[in-house]
């Protein structure tokens, strides 16, 4: 237990915030596996030991989807780990995954006391190490969330990303029968094909995911809603009583500059989808190929841009840059991939803005980039780039990833009469996720537009109770 | 797991394969792809249906033994099973209210054209069908072709030696020559419908052609399949694979789908060097 003083009250460790223990860059950035190796059960104690358990917890409220940090925490104190797992699930159905993607440094972290003298408490490495105490246990050791008396109801859930996952888990939880329908032959979403392997190992997501089936959710791969079935279809013939949309944002956007559909050019969908989901890194053990440059320009400043250059890196490139037009500062990226990314040694370009790829019989061979100034901030708050005139100048490389964003896939929408979508394709939706359509609800990035993996849990885990109480009203 | 319930050889490296999928085969209509995966380390390769029975509940498609994942199909029998299939993909061929239509199916090309030409047929048009190949040996679906109400049916081989001497195009501009057809329809490698659009476009025929650009995901999702149509960049596996063929950037698409041709032997080879091994 931890020190007392005098009186028996605990008094809380005043040590610096307990570094993660990492592989060296460069020998990981030569494979693909995992970069962050974890606390130890003593490195977990020690940095809970710094945790005030204030009488006011604000991590708590900086939580999207309010896990009981303060109580988890005080578990790991008590070196009850399978309770503080208990103490999560409440909230959160995949902590191995959130302790690893969540940017805490925006959220609970942010709102952690100890942050406005000094360094907060790592929370995301705290609940990352009871996540992964968790998936250690055999399967009948596990924390699995009690499953609700079954109520006969049946719900659809379309996408099994981290939305419809977590919308998955609640909706157990409260007795629906669930049904998950994912487009690609493997669930998980954006985790699976999106995220890489040496931030989040895939035998992480599939053990999560695993044990959502434990928990009686049935998932059923290869099954495009919008192709292989209608919505209208499953809630008439197949007989659901209610569905969840949560498809993401899965539509790539392009830069529209010349030379985009040479030889070399990806989009970071493309790229980390044959890497990570097709696993082309194996090739040719794996059948799915994949054009390993030699020199690779990446253009964007986000967890996918930064993702795409460190994956590059792996796959053997010489040289990457990432390409991107405002400063360090606006990035969207989290300081931690971007440190991580700096450490495996990707050249950054800031300022840089791409006019046009340029090609030889076909294939990229440089990008024509122009100097950015920054000028007035933007709708976004940032200051917008402002381009400085007769400053093009040609970055040499064979390959391009393109990593600007992504938007609405139309796929199911438009097979969807009477769903109502924004003029950009997004599903409106009410502040619960009920979309136009009666028993019909949806959240996640199809919603939102792309943000991140705990946004998108939460969206599905609040469309989970709105469903269970239109059920309610249904019986 | 999808059950394989039929396979039949139609040429020397041309095979048809039936899988049973009660769900896609309601749905499928002329002109749509599916996306299958071999096993668990296998690519997902887009395939375009041939036949399907939504009575019987099952799709068919044609390969060619080009490469590993072909080859793999290639080794499968009737009653094995196939990892993954999805569909129906992509937009359906538009075949209403089209006239006096020729349908021109080249090599494997022709498996899709099949279904196309039967579809046109059943919304009132009327339609020619030209089929060509190499040679006799690599001409597929004949007989098919035959049992269809065609105005004409023109077989046309590149040496000769079933139907007309040469390529599709000659019959093609000759009926356009003849005023004999409101519109055209060419699937095929992507040189035969470049050659297609070019021999339409010089005599103000509207030619649509089915494309087959390289995919991952077939939803979308990756862009691997852009192809460029008039000043647009479009992505063959939800706009398509059906466009204007006046429009479509033919030298673009040809280079896209050598990407990855050197990587694609080195596998093949690496499996063929494995398959001798087990002899």
């Amino acid at each position: 237990m931890p020190p007392v003083d005098e009186t028996g009250r605990r008094r809380p460790s005043r040590a610096p915030r307990t570094p993660m223990p990492e592989r060296d860059p460069v020998e990981r950035a030569q494979d693909f596996d995992e970069v962050a190796l974890g606390y130890t059960e003593e490195q977990a104690l020690a940095e809970a030991d710094r945790c005030l358990q204030c009488a006011n917890p604000t991590c708590i409220e900086g939580c999207p989807v309010n896990i009981d940090i303060k109580s988890f925490i005080a578990r790991i104190l008590e070196r009850d780990y399978a309770g503080g797992v208990a103490v999560i699930k409440e909230r959160n159905a995949l902590p191995a995954v959130c302790g690893r993607v969540c940017p805490q440094e925006e959220q609970c972290e942010a709102a952690c006391v100890l942050s406005r003298k000094g360094e907060p408490v790592a929370i995301g490495r705290l609940e990352r190490f009871l996540g992964d105490y968790d998936l250690a246990c055999d399967l009948e050791h596990r924390c699995r969330p009690e499953v609700g008396t079954d109520t006969g109801f049946k719900v659809a859930v379309i996408g099994s990303g981290p939305a419809g996952l977590a919308c998955a888990g609640e909706l157990r939880r409260f007795g629906h029968a669930v049904t998950i329908f994912e487009s690609l032959h493997a669930a998980g979403g954006v985790l699976t094909y999106g995220i890489p392997e040496f931030r989040l190992p895939k035998s992480i997501v599939q053990a999560e995911i695993e044990a959502l089936e434990e928990m009686g959710v049935e998932i059923v791969t290869d099954a495009v809603v919008g192709a292989t079935y209608t919505l209208d279809e499953l809630m008439g013939e197949h007989g659901y009583d209610a569905a969840f949309i949560g498809v993401g944002a899965g539509l790539p956007v392009f830069l529209g500059v010349p030379g985009e559909n040479l030889n070399g050019v990806y989009s970071a969908n493309e790229f980390l989808t044959r890497v990570n989901l097709m696993r082309a890194y194996e090739f040719p053990k794996a059948d799915t190929p994949v054009w390993r440059g030699r020199k690779v320009a990446v253009v964007g400043g986000g967890n996918v841009a930064m993702d795409a250059a460190r994956t590059a890196k792996r796959l053997g490139a010489e040289q990457v840059f990432l390409v991107y037009r405002r400063s360090e500062e606006e990035m969207p990226a989290r300081r931690e991939e971007v440190h991580h990314a700096r450490e495996e040694g990707i050249e950054f370009k800031m300022l840089c803005s791409p006019q046009e790829i340029l090609g030889r019989d076909g294939w990229v061979t440089g990008m024509v980039v122009t100097r950015m100034e920054l000028g007035e901030p933007d709708e976004s708050g940032r200051r917008a780039p402002v381009c400085v005139v007769g400053s093009e100048h040609t970055i040499e490389c064979d390959t391009v990833i393109v990593a600007v964003g992504t938007r609405a896939n139309p796929l199911l929408t438009k097979a969807t009469p009477g769903l109502e979508v924004s003029s950009r394709g997004y599903i409106l939706t009410d502040a619960d996720g009920a979309t136009s359509l009666p028993g019909v609800f949806a959240g996640g990035d199809i919603v939102t537009g792309a943000a991140t993996v705990i946004l998108a849990m939460g969206a599905g885990k609040r469309a989970a109770r709105a469903i269970d109480r239109y059920l309610a009203g249904c019986g | 797991m999808f059950q394989i319930v039929h396979k039949r050889q139609l040429s020397e490296s041309v095979f048809e394969m039936g899988v049973e999928a009660p769900q896609i085969a309601r749905k499928v209509r002329a002109g749509q792809f599916l996306m299958l995966r071999v096993n668990e380390t296998g690519e997902r390769i887009p395939l375009t249906f041939s036949d399907w029975s939504a009575d019987e509940g099952w799709i068919r498609f044609i390969f060619m033994r080009v490469g590993k994942t072909t080859h793999l199909l290639s080794h499968l029998e009737a009653g094995d099973a196939l990892a993954d299939v999805v569909g129906p993909l992509g937009t359906p061929t538009h075949v209403e209210g089209l006239g006096r239509v020729a349908v021109i199916g080249g090599g494997v090309g022709t498996a899709v054209a099949y279904p196309v030409a039967r579809a046109m047929l059943e919304s009132g048009n009327e339609v020619t069908a030209i089929v060509g190949a190499r040679s006799k040996d690599l001409l597929i679906l004949i007989d098919e072709f035959e049992a269809l109400p065609l105005k004409e049916l023109i077989v046309v081989t590149d040496d000769g030696s079933a139907g007309e001497k040469g390529l599709v195009t000659q019959p093609l501009a000759r009926l356009c020559d003849a005023g004999a057809i409101d519109h055209a329809m060419a699937i095929g490698p992507a040189i035969m419908m470049k050659f297609c659009a070019q021999t339409t476009k010089e005599r103000g025929v509207p030619c649509t052609v089915s494309l087959n650009p390289i995919m991952v995901d077939g939803t979308g999702m990756c862009g691997a399949c852009r192809v460029t149509v008039g000043d647009q960049t479009k992505f063959g596996c939800v706009d398509g694979p059906d466009f204007d063929g006046h429009l479509v950037d033919f030298e673009e698409l040809m280079s896209r789908q050598r990407v990855y041709a050197d990587m694609e032997r080195e596998a093949d080879s690496e499996y063929s060097k494995e398959c001798s091994c087990h002899l």
